[in-house]
């Protein structure tokens, strides 16, 4: 009822090409942003921050760089995992090497890393297609793997073979490390976030964005529009990885903070950042926030939820049935929506619009 | 980015000379040879698996024939890609849709404006300042075909929803938003109703008045063809039989017998 767009009119283009030309939605999404950055810094609580928010956004971002080669570009890519990790590793030699300069410059700009990491293993797509350049992206994700483990320089020839994330502080607070205050990891992670995706969303609503989408939807048409389907791939993949990477480098930094590295960027990590893209919805930003948070918020709320309400359950039982509910949830949203819970949302949306009217 | 060159109207824009192409063992094209004017619609006719598409094709850099010349612009190019030809302004649109699906209508004639575009991609991180202004600019140029094309009320519409005549003429749109020089049509009447033909057959001979722009058209509709077309090239199994006005096509015996069998 109150969810109308009568009466808007738009009088120019501009106000026509908005993302989000509806009022209600801008209200809507300033009030998310609102109770993001002002709400649960004062009022969650460190530990729903560290195991809830963190690991969201971080995985929203991941997400983001996937949907971008995949869901916007159609080229599906098996290396996500690594190319996080070249963001972490890349963040963290700038951040030995120069640990004067300020840490946000050092994991946006380890995102320009692996972007050119992803740019070399997304020069076969021009000749491969669907589950064969799924198999090519693998050899990313096998190759770099590898890399993590056996170079030791990458990780600075630490005994634990891991990258120990040292304390870096912007103005003068602690936002790694072991002294650092979840909230001020949450704060600075949300910045980030924040900004990473109004950038892309300025990039996909654009040309940039119309070309990563003829390339999907019909490459031989694409190219008789003019569009070079080699520059343009490459640059879906140099732009995707760019958010994995600094997604990696958040996830190192400002949620793990080091330690339990080693495995952080295996391929298992690929297809869980895959799996949130499709659930998702393939080609929509909104998606890659509600993909991470059904296959992260939802098993944190089970594994807690459901001891604090009173049911008894211990820990390796609520492990196991968090698997099963999961799965069933992810099977139940693509059967209802096979094109993920984006499209679920927008569905919503266009019926919230005619309510209480069926048309 | 068109070259200086001016062509008047009447002269030669594009020529085909002895094109043979070939796929392993199977001819596809046989030495055929034709000319397209500017200004004119040309039609190209034959039976079923003539070579008409593949004549399209070697045209707009899809295939590479192994024989023969095309001058385009009054330059003779060898091998090239879809992409040079369509900076070099030829357009097309093909026989069994091929617009973007997941995109609205707008978005699809949006694309066909990407070669006029060159707004750095800096400007696009932030969608503000030339970045939008080329936008608007285009997004106008964009408004001005849809309103040609009489497709309002489905701007915003996913294209992969709309009805097939529709969509061959978002496709007509998108092509057009090009600016091309040379505008290939690939069947643009497949398919559809008498209406949707009268239809299309008046924004065909629109684009021609309005834009100037050279037609080369594929048709099985014959009564289209001779209505439209100024000259006719016709095609079997890859070999060229006639060339000339609709009438002169019309009356050929080669042609009569092409389209209604002979007796061996």
């Amino acid at each position: 009822m109150f969810y109308r767009e009568a009466g808007q009119f738009k009088k120019t283009y501009q106000a026509d090409m908005a993302v989000f030309p509806i009022l209600q939605d801008r209200i809507g999404l300033g009030i998310i942003v609102a109770v993001a950055a002002l709400i649960i810094p004062f009022f969650g609580s460190h530990f729903f921050i560290s195991t809830v928010m963190i690991p969201f956004l971080v995985f929203s971002l991941a997400a983001m760089g996937l949907n971008i080669v995949t869901g916007y570009t159609g080229l599906i890519s098996l290396g996500t995992g690594a190319f996080m990790g070249v963001g972490a590793y890349a963040c963290y030699k700038l951040t030995t090497y120069f640990p004067d300069v300020n840490l946000i410059i050092w994991i946006i700009a380890s995102g320009v890393f692996s972007a050119t990491i992803g740019a070399l293993f997304g020069l076969p797509s021009l000749r491969i297609k669907g589950f064969y350049l799924a198999v090519a992206t693998l050899a990313a994700q096998f190759f770099l793997e590898w890399c993590f483990v056996r170079v030791p320089w990458l990780f600075n020839y630490n005994a634990s073979g891991a990258i120990e994330v040292p304390e870096r502080t912007i103005l003068g607070i602690a936002i790694t490390g072991a002294r650092a205050d979840p909230t001020a990891r949450y704060l600075v992670l949300l910045g980030i976030v924040v900004f990473m995706t109004w950038i892309a969303s300025n990039i996909l609503h654009g040309r940039v964005g119309r070309t990563f989408m003829a390339v999907r939807d019909m490459d031989i048409a694409a190219e008789l529009m003019g569009i070079r389907l080699l520059p343009a791939k490459l640059l879906a993949f140099a732009l995707s990885s760019f958010y994995c990477g600094v997604a990696g480098a958040c996830m190192m930094f400002l949620w793990y903070g080091g330690g339990e590295a080693s495995d952080a960027f295996n391929i298992n990590q690929s297809f869980n950042i895959l799996f949130m893209v499709i659930i998702g919805g393939l080609g929509s930003l909104i998606g890659c926030f509600l993909g991470a948070a059904l296959l992260n918020i939802v098993p944190v709320a089970l594994k807690f939820g459901l001891p604090s309400l009173g049911v008894p359950i211990g820990g390796a039982t609520a492990e196991h049935i968090n698997l099963l509910i999961v799965g069933g949830l992810i099977i139940f949203f693509l059967i209802v929506e096979p094109h993920g819970l984006a499209r679920l949302w927008q569905i919503t949306k266009q019926k919230l619009r005619t309510w209480p009217f069926p048309y | 980015m068109k070259p200086e060159k001016k062509i008047e109207p009447g002269e030669q824009l594009l020529s085909v000379e002895n094109v043979t192409l070939r796929f392993g063992g199977v001819k596809a094209i046989t030495d055929v040879s034709f000319d397209i004017r500017k200004g004119e619609v040309r039609a190209i006719i034959g039976p079923n698996g003539a070579g008409k598409t593949s004549m399209l094709n070697v045209i707009n850099g899809f295939y590479h024939p192994q024989e023969g010349r095309i001058t385009y612009r009054g330059e003779t190019r060898a091998k090239m890609r879809p992409h040079v030809a369509a900076t070099q302004g030829i357009a097309r649109t093909f026989q069994n849709v091929a617009l973007f699906k997941g995109m609205s209508t707008l978005d699809n004639i949006m694309v066909g404006r990407t070669l006029k575009m060159h707004k750095s991609f800096f400007w696009q991180l932030f969608r503000h300042g030339p970045a939008m202004d080329e936008e608007i600019e285009h997004r106008k140029f964009v408004e001005e075909i849809i309103d040609f094309l009489e497709i309002e009320h489905i701007r915003k519409v996913p294209v992969g929803k709309l009805p097939y005549g529709l969509q061959k003429r978002v496709e007509l749109g998108r092509a057009l938003a090009m600016e091309p020089e040379l505008l290939l049509l690939d069947e643009p009447m497949a398919g559809m109703n008498l209406e949707e033909k009268e239809d299309m057959c008046r924004f065909i001979l629109d684009t021609k008045e309005q834009y100037g722009t050279t037609i080369a058209l594929i048709e099985h509709d014959m009564g289209v063809v001779m209505d439209l077309s100024d000259r006719v090239v016709v095609l079997e199994y890859g070999i060229k039989i006639a060339d000339g006005t609709p009438e002169e096509v019309k009356s050929n015996q080669k042609v009569i017998d092409a389209y209604l069998g002979v007796a061996h």
